[in-house]
């Protein structure tokens, strides 16, 4: 892979050139956006036959017109998420492991400003928690922390990983972004996968959200994945917190360049999307506009058309009966009896959830409801060398 | 045959006789009972699984989806080059999976489209440590030969990309394949419908192996059975003999044939 220097101590304001989040940023959203809004039915059928959807036409799915032909757009997302991923659906689990933050973020549950219960997982409780998910049949799972550089340290991460490799075939991050060498680190403990959303494309929204802390700085966690990738991450999992900036189309056009200047740049990743709406959370924030049902399904399958090879992945976030009715519209990977305080299911927990749960049911009765679907729950689907 | 003597038209991949021409791969399939069903419709005596889903500590592993009368090929999806196919292989090994691999080296996760440089590079080390390698490979005559060469059981060329459904986009290239070919040819990858099954056959594939096309279908079973009988058609098509197709009308009853009886 060609080497990008991208060092820790200069954080430049603009991501470095050469990265998919330089080629993100050289994007025309608002132009994009222009065609979101004029788009015809016209448009929507030529996009809707073409072999090959590019941006502009990803635009077009997401307008108006696209929306009166949101039955279409389900039948075209079926009908290529059957063929690229066939009647499976992997499922995972995040661990939690710690709910500490110095970052303030309006939107978030564990925000530093916020009076919580907080808790940081010994390792021997990230080992009790790994064995009872294994028990659950759990093979992939994703360790999730707050962004907090001295308790939830690279040290710290690096020693969760290697707790939890041995029992796990794949094992992924969602914690604060970090620099290549950090992200090498955790491929070398057995760490492939990074998830790390910008929350919002839209600088001045990510700013008004984005308080204080490092995670202001939005070129640097815009470049996260291309550091990951460079550190030899196998899966790059990208999304946009749906609800924080007013325009969801535009955050939409945004999310699908980045999507597919990741596979443009890191061609041997697998690159995921996730679609996390906001829930309510500690600090009582309330969504600038909630994304709603039919939207939300008009955006998964606008992204299945124009990303045929890209894994969805739909958090516990959704009820039950949204999770169930959107599968066959293009989710590939779904966590399942999720618990989002550190700790809890080993045993019970008070710490802080970073959000609430609407899916309670146990991961037993997820895979039943896909089996009676017609799907098979794949638990394993990855094996370390 | 009209030697009058029965005539086996077994396939035989390193020593090892197969009655059917059809293999058959094990993703996407809606449940192990769906793939069960499959491969009994199929007559398929060959099933390969990828080693990244078999998990013997799970109850309903995809192992347990497979009769005893059909070989298990691990296959090393998900090798981003040949130092991880090799360790993946080794691994089947030491889980006590037959040492029949079939090499599947795909850096590129959209297209699956396997690396001809670090494929060639994995078959000679697993062949010298003494696997059976059917390497899934890119529809060139040369790179084919070069696994030839290094002692793999077959070669398996690409019709299309994997799972595209798109049948033999590669068919020029797979009939000098053939031709040249000294061990069996089998067409992996594209076969979307079982008359692309039918026509590998025809121009001259050992065999074929099946996916997307039956794992996806609304019925997988009697998709099963379909490529059953297409593989069948096309290899019946192939011994008895194709005739050339040509670019214009041959009469049945040559227009200069009364130049012998001017002659004599």
């Amino acid at each position: 892979m060609t080497s990008t220097p991208i060092l820790l101590e200069s954080r430049p304001d603009r991501p470095p050139e050469g990265t998919a989040a330089a080629d993100v940023v050289s994007v025309d959203v608002a132009r994009l956006r222009a065609v979101a809004a004029a788009a015809t039915g016209a448009d929507v059928d030529r996009v809707l036959r073409s072999p090959h959807v590019d941006l502009a036409g990803f635009a077009a799915l997401l307008s108006d017109a696209a929306a009166a032909r949101l039955e279409d757009l389900a039948q075209a997302a079926h009908r290529i998420t059957r063929a690229r991923f066939g009647s499976t659906v992997r499922l995972f689990a995040p661990l939690y492991l710690s709910n500490e933050c110095v970052s303030t973020c309006t939107y978030c549950g564990y925000s530093a400003g916020n009076d919580i219960r907080r808790r940081t997982l010994t390792l021997d409780e990230v080992r009790a928690e790994a064995v009872e998910l294994h028990r659950r049949g759990f093979r992939h799972i994703l360790l999730v922390a707050g962004e907090h550089a001295r308790i939830v340290s690279r040290d710290y991460l690096e020693a969760c990983v290697r707790t939890a490799a041995p029992l796990f075939p794949q094992v992924g991050v969602e914690v604060q972004v970090w620099d290549t060498d950090t992200y090498r680190r955790l491929v070398a403990a057995g760490c492939d996968g990074v998830i790390v959303f910008q929350e919002s494309y839209n600088r001045d929204t990510y700013e008004s959200v984005h308080l204080k802390g490092k995670k202001r700085n939005y070129a640097w966690r815009l470049a996260a994945p291309d550091r990951a990738a460079e550190a030899g991450m196998r899966r790059l999992g990208i999304g946009a917190l749906l609800g924080l900036h007013p325009d969801w189309r535009a955050e939409a056009i945004a999310l699908a360049a980045h999507a597919q200047a990741l596979i443009r740049r890191w061609w041997r990743c697998e690159v995921q999307i996730s679609l996390p709406r906001l829930r309510p959370a500690a600090g009582g924030y309330e969504p600038a506009e909630p994304v709603g049902d039919a939207a939300f399904v008009q955006l998964l399958c606008a992204l299945r058309i124009a990303l045929p090879g890209v894994g969805v992945s739909l958090s516990t976030r959704e009820v039950p009966s949204l999770r169930d009715a959107l599968v066959p519209l293009g989710v590939t990977t779904m966590s399942a009896g999720s618990h989002t305080e550190p700790g809890g299911y080993a045993e019970d927990s008070d710490a802080e959830p970073q959000f609430e749960i609407s899916d309670r049911r146990s991961p037993a009765e997820v895979a039943a409801v896909l089996r009676a679907a017609g799907y098979d729950p794949v638990w394993k689907d990855w094996q370390r060398v | 045959m009209s030697s009058g003597f029965p005539v086996s038209d077994d396939l035989v991949i390193a020593g090892r006789r197969f009655g059917s021409r059809l293999f058959l791969g094990t993703g996407k399939f809606p449940s192990n009972g769906a793939l069960r069903a499959a491969i009994d419709a199929s007559g398929t005596e060959m099933v390969t699984v990828a080693l990244r889903r078999i998990d013997p500590s799970a109850e309903g592993d995809i192992l347990a989806a497979l009769p005893e009368r059909v070989l298990l090929l691990t296959n090393t999806s998900g090798a981003l080059d040949a130092g991880e196919a090799v360790r993946l292989a080794r691994l089947a090994r030491a889980a006590g999976l037959p040492e029949w691999i079939k090499l599947e080296v795909t850096p590129d996760p959209r297209y699956l489209l396997p690396d001809p440089v670090e494929t060639l590079e994995a078959a000679e080390e697993l062949c010298r440590d003494g696997f059976t390698v059917l390497p899934f490979c890119p529809a060139d005559p040369v790179l084919c030969k070069r696994l030839e060469e290094v002692g793999c059981a077959t070669v398996m060329p690409l019709g299309s990309w994997i799972g595209s459904n798109q049948g033999l986009r590669t068919r020029a290239a797979l009939e000098i394949i053939v031709e040249q070919a000294t061990v069996p040819v089998v067409v992996d990858a594209g076969i979307g419908a079982p008359s692309h099954a039918t026509e590998a056959m025809e121009l001259g594939a050992d065999a074929v192996l099946v996916n997307t096309a039956i794992g996806t279908a609304g019925d997988p079973a009697s998709m099963g059975r379909a490529f059953r009988l297409a593989v069948q058609a096309g290899r019946a098509g192939r011994l008895a003999g194709l005739p050339a197709p040509g670019a214009t009308a041959a009469a049945s009853s040559p227009l200069t044939g009364f130049l012998s009886s001017l002659r004599s």
